[in-house]
Order: structure tokens, then C-alpha cells, then sequence
């Protein structure tokens, strides 16, 4: 390729810095210390979480969530949030609900996958309030990936030439060595990140079985850490096969621990999704004022995530989900 | 009167593009259908992947996310979402499949939005998920939709992911790797390709019923046609009755 090669740039905002020297000097001060970091929802949420932050959330919209911490974020009313719609499904369903975004980098928001699309969520971004950047899933992978490796930026060979580019942050380069044109996908280094692990001990050391989306290099990326998860284990378990370490603790700030904490989405190998409820509430949408109660009942009234669980059919419920789970031996 | 609905005519005509041992990125709905279908039938060894990171399940039943347990379900591998983009970046994926709203001549697609204004769009879709990166980097990108005028139009409202955007060689000056592209377009009417030169859709195929001003009446721009139409081979009996009684019992799909 000549040198007259034109290079283009996505002319949307870009909701984060990218540097990475700001951010090594943030990670130069973030504890190492392995202590106990056992605490509540509430607590992590009070202490981790500020008005204005950037916001991502592990798992995959409906599969793997930390429904604990996102419920809790609207009880707290957190506001003018910047979020990583990266395959967001039922996670951005309630974070529209608490009306907590303001930004959005998009690669999937609005739609359940084949569950169709929420009306609620959809309203939100027709409205024009919140500031949308365009990306993809990949780029958004990358970008975390990028941040997690600590650079400020990541090449790759997607997107250029689409209106996903032109609506996007994104700036093209040509490689020092081939004169190939790549895209550079700018580090996403979120302030906090929530992420839901089949188990973890109380210093934040995790297991993840099954798909794992971006998470192992979401909590690397990100600079504040909460792990919501199923059950507590000792040390020693981990200890024992060093090779599955998922998460490694130095890069957890808090760990909460939360069985069912996926509800009413699926947690691979434990229990499936409560598709009854997801779809009740994909209807319920369609009439804002009745969503408004339903909200409100479901997730501003309850005192914590128990509670909401109890509201819902509790452990009863819980059974029917593990029976119907697909990684789980039933015979 | 056919004994079959345009959306079991799709997936079977999709489904014999699998070719034994290839690799596809599908998501959920018909491209989960077809791709299960031709592993049942003459793909056993088709490698089906999952973007969210599930790497050749055995797929119990559709699943309705493609991040759910099903996706790695007795998988070869449970991985991760930029795994399954690098193993596309590096020409390691043959096939993929996507959707849209809107679909140009050159096999562009949208499925963003509907309107002018992106800060406040008339009609929000869920953008592009994966698509874009699929269509960037998978070596063959075929689409499985019913035909209007409205949805292949030459006015598309937002490229989301790439076909040969402008045409001819405007693709891979863009920067996307060489050799990749659309490839098939699998409607209700018939099966388009695209030009070799120009990176134009034209029609390979014309479905069972259906006539060259039917086609070309539900398409909003000018189709090319190739120089011996062929008929489509209509779905066969064993197809039929495995997408019925294995791929889709409950009709999700195909009783749409």
C-alpha cells in the first residue's frame, strides 16, 4: 500500500482514556495485599461504585450476570454511568429501568437474543438522551484485551469501511510493516467491573467453568473489581490446581457471595434461566407505567437480592431451574 | 402445493452449503437450524461455533442465547469471545451466517438503525453484536431472509456490517482481508451469489413457484441474473422430516 493511503477516523466520542501510563500509575496503587475481602452487595456498591464512572459487567447479558450488583446500583440510584454494551441483554434491561446511563458504547444493547427486544430499553435510546459510540463485539473484546495488556491500543483487520467505523472512536493505521491498513481499537480501561464466578475464596481467587466471554481480561482491564458468587471456598482449593485459576486475587477489590446470583439468568453447570419471568417482563414493558410498578416492586423495594429471590419462588424455583439445566447430570 | 414453508425450504438450502468439516459461526434461530441440520445430515463433522465462546457442542435442543449452557454443551472447547474473533481473524472460518433490516446490491447490511439522525435513530436495532467482525473476517458470509422491496433496497440507512461496500474492489481497499465476502443471499424467492467483477447480487437460483418478475418485483434495486438460471432443488423428504423431528420439534423456528 502507497503512502498516499487515506486514513480514516470514527467521529463519535470516546467515553474512556485510553492512556496507558495513567493507568499503570493507577495499578501502581492498587492493593496486592491478600486479605479477606468478603463483604455485601450494598457495601461494594457504596464504596467501589461513584456517580459518573465507567461501568462494564461481566458474563453475557442473561448468561453468568451479577444481578446482585446491578440491582443494587439502582436501589442507590447511581447516576450518569458510562456502560459497555457488549452482548447487554437483561443487564441493561434493569440498569434503563434505574435509569443509571447516560453512555453507551454499543456493540449489542436493546435486544434478549431470540427472546426479542425490549421495549423499555428501546425508548431509552430512540429518546436522543443517551450519547451513543458504535462498536462491535470483537472490538469490544479487544479493547478490554488491550487494557489488560497494558497498551493503549490494539490493531486489528474488522470494521473499516462500515458506518459501525464512522459512528465509531476508532482511527485507522498502517502497519509498520507490511503497509497493510488496520483499524486501532482504543484500550477500555473501565473504573469497575462486576463479574459472577461459579466460586471463589474470601481473598477473590475464582473459578469459571464453561464459556468465558471477556471476562478473564475484564478483570485484569478494569480498576475497581467486584466478584459476586455462587459459594465460597477455602484457599486451599485453589491451591490445589493452580491451572484453573480463572481470576487471581490482586485483581479484586470485593467479593460477595451470592447463590442463584445469576437469576433469572442461566449459570452454566448450576441452573438454567427463568425464561417465564424474562418473558413476563419483556411484556410488562410494552406499558411504561405498569413497568414502573413492576420495577419498583421487583427491584427498588426489595432489600437485597434474598428478598428478590423469595419475591420470585425462592428456592422451590431454584430446584425447578437446576432441573432444567443442560450441563447438570439428572438421572 | 408445496408440503414444506419458505422458512424449511431456507434452511435446507442453507444447510447444503456446509460442507463436511468446515468451520461456522452461527447464532440462534435459522442459521442454528440449518447448521444442525447439515451436521445431521451430510456435515457430521461440521465445526459450529458460538461467538460468546462454545467451540463444537453437541447442541441438546436451539439454544436461545448463543452464550447459553447449550452453546458448549459436550463442546470441544468453551472458550472465549475474542478466541472465537482471533480464530476468525486468522482465516481459520469458513462460514457465517447474519441478518438485517436492510440489504444493498452488494450485500451490505443493516441492522442498526432506521432514520438519519444516529444520535436519535427513528427505529433502534441492537447494532451489530458480532456481525460486523463476522462479516469482516469469516471467509464466506451468506444471509437467510425473506424477499421485499423495502428490505434489499440501494438506499440502506447504515452499513452495520460489510458486504463489498461500494463494490468492485472497495472492500479490500477498505482494509478487510482479501478473499472474504458475501456469498450466498437465501431467500423465500431464490438464491443469489454476487458478481465476480463488480460485486453486484445476481440471482443463481429461482425457488420452486416463484418467477424472474417476482424476484426481481421484491428487490428495490436492479438484480443481474446469471447466464443458466437453475431451479432449486425443493427440500427433500429426509431433510424435512430430521429439521421437524430433531432440529426443531417445537416449531420455534420453522413455524415462524
Amino acid at each position: 500500500m502507497n503512502k498516499a493511503v487515506e486514513l480514516k477516523q470514527g467521529q463519535n466520542q470516546l467515553f474512556s482514556d485510553p492512556d496507558a501510563d495513567k493507568a499503570r500509575e493507577f495499578f501502581r496503587h492498587k492493593s496486592r495485599a491478600m486479605v479477606n475481602k468478603v463483604t455485601t452487595a450494598e457495601d461494594a456498591v457504596k464504596r467501589l461504585l461513584k456517580d459518573g464512572d465507567y461501568l462494564t459487567i461481566g458474563g453475557f447479558g442473561a448468561n453468568r450476570i451479577p444481578t446482585a450488583i446491578l440491582h443494587e446500583i439502582c436501589r442507590q440510584g447511581k447516576k450518569n454511568l458510562a456502560f459497555a454494551g457488549h452482548t447487554a441483554t437483561h443487564d441493561m434491561q434493569i440498569l434503563i429501568a434505574g435509569e443509571c446511563i447516560d453512555r453507551l458504547d454499543i456493540a449489542y444493547i436493546i435486544g434478549l437474543e431470540a427472546r426479542g427486544l425490549s421495549p423499555s430499553s428501546r425508548r431509552a435510546v430512540e429518546s436522543g438522551k443517551i450519547k451513543l459510540t458504535e462498536w462491535t463485539n470483537a472490538t469490544l473484546s479487544w479493547r478490554i484485551k488491550a487494557a489488560a495488556m497494558g497498551l493503549s491500543f490494539l490493531p486489528a483487520r474488522n470494521i473499516m469501511g462500515t458506518d459501525t467505523f464512522k459512528y465509531s472512536a476508532d482511527k485507522e493505521i498502517v502497519c509498520p510493516f507490511t503497509g497493510q491498513k488496520y483499524v486501532a481499537h482504543p484500550a477500555l480501561y473501565p473504573d469497575f467491573a462486576a463479574i459472577h464466578v461459579h466460586e471463589c475464596d474470601v481473598y477473590g481467587n475464582a473459578h469459571v467453568f464453561g464459556s468465558s466471554v471477556s471476562d478473564q481480561d475484564l478483570a485484569k482491564a478494569a480498576k475497581r473489581v467486584v466478584l459476586t458468587t455462587e459459594r465460597i471456598i477455602p484457599n486451599e482449593e485453589i491451591r490445589r490446581q493452580p491451572h484453573a485459576t480463572f481470576i487471581p486475587f490482586w485483581c479484586v477489590d470485593a467479593v460477595v457471595e451470592v447463590p442463584y446470583g445469576s437469576y433469572p439468568g442461566n449459570m452454566p453447570y448450576e441452573y438454567f434461566s427463568d425464561e417465564a419471568y424474562l418473558k413476563e417482563w419483556l411484556n410488562i414493558e410494552k406499558d411504561p407505567e405498569e413497568f414502573k410498578k413492576f420495577f419498583k416492586k421487583q427491584v427498588l423495594d426489595t432489600k437485597n437480592f434474598n428478598e428478590y429471590l423469595e419475591l420470585n419462588g425462592g428456592i422451590e424455583k431454584m430446584i425447578k431451574l437446576r432441573a432444567i439445566e443442560h450441563l447438570t447430570d439428572k438421572k | 402445493m408445496a408440503d414444506y414453508n419458505p422458512m424449511e425450504l431456507m434452511i435446507c438450502v442453507a444447510a447444503r452449503n456446509l460442507e463436511d468439516g468446515a468451520t461456522v459461526v452461527v447464532g440462534t434461530g435459522a442459521p442454528c437450524a440449518a447448521a444442525m441440520l447439515a451436521q445431521k445430515t451430510h456435515s457430521p463433522n461440521l465445526c459450529i461455533m458460538f461467538e460468546a465462546g462454545g467451540i463444537a457442542p453437541i447442541l441438546p435442543s436451539m439454544p436461545i442465547s448463543v452464550g447459553d449452557s447449550r452453546t458448549f454443551h459436550r463442546a470441544i472447547l468453551a472458550s472465549s469471545m475474542p478466541d472465537v474473533m482471533e480464530t476468525c481473524q486468522r482465516g481459520m472460518v469458513d462460514y457465517t451466517f447474519l441478518g438485517g433490516a436492510q440489504i444493498d446490491m452488494y450485500g451490505n447490511i443493516n441492522s442498526t438503525m432506521i432514520g438519519d439522525d444516529h444520535a436519535k435513530p427513528k427505529v433502534r436495532f441492537p447494532g451489530s453484536g458480532g456481525a460486523n467482525d463476522l462479516a469482516s473476517l469469516c471467509w464466506r458470509t451468506m444471509m437467510m431472509t425473506p424477499q421485499d422491496a423495502k428490505r434489499f433496497t440501494d438506499k440502506i440507512n447504515f452499513i452495520t456490517s460489510p458486504g463489498y461496500l461500494q463494490g468492485g474492489n472497495t472492500r479490500y481497499e477498505a482494509g478487510l482481508p482479501k478473499g472474504t465476502g458475501p456469498y450466498r443471499i437465501i431467500t423465500n424467492m431464490a438464491i443469489m451469489g454476487f458478481d465476480e467483477e463488480t460485486k453486484w447480487m445476481k440471482v443463481l437460483n429461482v425457488n420452486p413457484g416463484y418467477s424472474r418478475k417476482d424476484i426481481q418485483d421484491n428487490c428495490g434495486f436492479e438484480l443481474k441474473w446469471a447466464d443458466k438460471l437453475v431451479d432449486t432443488d425443493p427440500p427433500h423428504a429426509d431433510e424435512l422430516r430430521i429439521l421437524r423431528e430433531e432440529v426443531d420439534p417445537h416449531r420455534y423456528i420453522i413455524g415462524r
